[in-house]
């Protein structure tokens, strides 16, 4: 499994004040707990906390990288920001994320060529999220095609199927496994599947047992990447074992050490 | 009218990629580093399957490695002991007479400290251990008697009498590691892991001798041998699942690995004393080796890089498999 860590995400209240002081250590720290807790990318998103973004999203991306080599998952929703963040970060980049609409897509899929970075391609267009399987599938498809044309390695690529909470939208978590299993089965070779976990809980009781569930059914059906805490012990053991049954992994008693220590 | 027309095909490329690849492992060290050995062998560092070297470096070749017991068998098969005479009465001689027959390496077998052989004390072992380093220089193998208090007396011992000579010592298992380690730490050697056949508990050891302070990249395998028809196909497919786990990357199954080729296949009554019809005096003696060689063989085309031999005539035979299959080591 691809581990993107989403701890740095100006959205939360503690995330949000840390930017505001430009309190470097607190992203150090949370850097560093995430890449020993087996994140294998770093997510890093300034949200609303300042008002210049891109000047804050540069910040972050200057602190991080200072302690970590993994890839840096930059996360805007803004091409301008994106396309002028994306060449001034060092090192592996993901570039999290496009929509499905096709010139988005190309836009995003040269930045990705250009800057050989992994590509995050969301299956919303102009209508929003889609309420059914056909739909997703037909926007990954949509994006798989375009990547194919742009010149990108499929291998780079993430389709992320987009989760909604389940107190809100209840259908939403059976559609999004259908629509991971589809793309996977059409698409040869295929992307790489992701989701952004903790959205399937929020504002749920029980969020931790949700994710892990939802996420061990997912891997059932062929995600390899989530955006998700990897703070969360649980969920990371949830991982670990999810890639055991799927034989990536051969297992010992202590494979769940095994697993952390590699 | 005959035409002729062009056709090319491009052959797919079929070469997989490897992230991982197998530990290089040293075993012995010359006076420039603290030992007095003559040479140095080191097994391991492939980045591909066994032999395909279209998909990337195929690391060191495979050594091999002669038994010497510390006390004379008493039931060796009449082929082994017309082999090595009366050498077989002294370790030393013994060593000596193995590298004559091409050992890169002496595995000392202390059977001796067997309880049921002659219960031999720590210091009677470590004295087997002297006599071998000053019979000859190549590196050594030392492996305990595999009744596991037992070895916790002589290991500490052996160990210490052959302290910075960069030996090999075993085995590790997974109910009893922790002296080894110790003793292979405090002494500057390398440690034999061994595992009954099971590649969960191959990897287990390797975590419980990692977590007690053991570096995973001085660790080599003893995953257990089983001879040709006794179950060699389950010994293949083991070292097949452990070294494709350890190409992919997986560290606890990067290690290289050692069978026990000459003990497994001289035990079997068709090296023996064969049970077939085409037996005749005059090839009843070959059985054996052949019996020996063929085992070795299989077990090098599953990519095992150190293979513990008995019989001369088969340590030839593999010496030439290995200049066949690998041409330019």
């Amino acid at each position: 499994m691809f581990v993107i860590g989403e701890c740095i995400n100006g959205t939360t209240p503690a995330v949000k004040e840390a930017i505001q002081n430009k309190d470097a250590e607190f992203f150090r720290d949370l850097t560093r707990r995430q890449e020993a807790a087996g994140a294998s990318a770093i997510d890093v998103n300034v949200g609303p906390a300042v008002s210049d973004r891109k000047a804050g999203l540069l910040w972050l991306v200057e602190v991080v990288r200072s302690v970590t080599d993994l890839p840096l998952s930059i996360d805007t929703a803004k091409w301008d920001i994106m396309k002028e963040v994306v060449p001034q970060v060092p090192g592996e980049i993901v570039i999290n994320s496009t929509k499905a609409d096709p010139e988005l897509v190309s836009d995003y899929v040269g930045l990705a060529v250009e800057h050989n970075a992994r590509l995050i391609g969301l299956t919303i267009d102009a209508d929003g999220v889609p309420s059914t399987t056909e739909k997703r599938v037909e926007l990954g498809a949509q994006i798989v095609a375009m990547a194919m044309e742009g010149g990108l390695d499929i291998d780079r690529l993430y389709i992320d199927t987009i989760i909604l909470p389940v107190n809100v939208s209840p259908k939403t978590p059976l559609v999004c496994l259908s629509a991971i299993s589809q793309i996977r089965m059409f698409s040869d070779p295929s992307p790489h599947m992701v989701l952004g976990l903790s959205n399937v809980s929020q504002r749920c009781n029980n969020r931790g047992l949700i994710n892990s569930t939802y996420l061990a059914m997912a891997m059932g059906h062929g995600l390899d990447a989530a955006i998700m805490d990897p703070l969360d012990t649980e969920l990371m053991n949830t991982v670990i074992t999810g890639d055991l049954l799927k034989e990536k992994m051969i297992y010992c008693d202590s494979y769940l050490e095994a697993a952390r220590g590699s | 009218m005959t035409t002729t027309t062009d056709v090319s095909i491009a052959i797919p490329d079929v070469a997989e990629k490897w992230g991982g690849g197998i530990n290089e492992v040293t075993i012995g060290a010359t006076a420039d580093s603290g030992g007095s050995r003559g040479s140095t062998v080191t097994i391991g560092g492939s980045k591909a399957v066994p032999f395909m070297s279209f998909e990337g470096s195929l690391g060191c070749k495979p050594a091999i490695a002669v038994e010497v017991w510390d006390i004379a068998p008493d039931a060796l098969p009449p082929q082994l002991s017309e082999a090595y005479g009366d050498s077989l009465n002294s370790p030393g001689a013994w060593a000596k007479k193995a590298v004559e027959f091409g050992a890169e390496l002496i595995c000392l077998r202390l059977m001796g400290a067997h309880p049921d052989v002659a219960d031999k004390s720590p210091d009677d072992c470590a004295a087997a251990v002297k006599e071998v380093l000053q019979a000859v220089d190549v590196p050594l193998i030392i492996w305990g008697c595999d009744v596991d208090e037992k070895d916790n007396q002589i290991l500490p011992a052996v160990s210490s009498a052959a302290n910075g000579e960069n030996c090999l010592i075993g085995t590790a298992k997974e109910k009893n590691y922790r002296t080894l380690v110790a003793v292979c730490l405090a002494d500057g050697h390398k440690l034999l892991a061994e595992s009954p056949l099971d590649i969960n508990i191959a990897k287990q050891v390797n975590i419980l001798c990692s977590d007690a302070g053991y570096p995973l990249e001085n660790i080599v395998v003893f995953p257990t041998t089983g001879a040709l028809g006794y179950g060699i196909e389950y010994v293949y497919s083991i070292q097949e699942r452990g070294r494709l786990a350890g190409l992919s990357g997986d560290k606890q199954l990067s290690q290289p690995v050692l069978c026990n080729v000459g003990y497994e296949a001289w035990r079997v009554k068709e090296a023996k004393d064969p049970p077939f019809d085409c037996v005749t005096d005059e090839n009843r003696d070959q059985w054996g080796v052949m019996w020996e060689a063929s085992t070795g063989v299989v077990l090098l085309q599953s990519g095992v890089e150190l293979l513990v031999m008995r019989h001369p005539k088969a340590i030839e035979y593999i010496n030439e498999a290995i200049k066949r299959f690998l041409p330019d080591k």
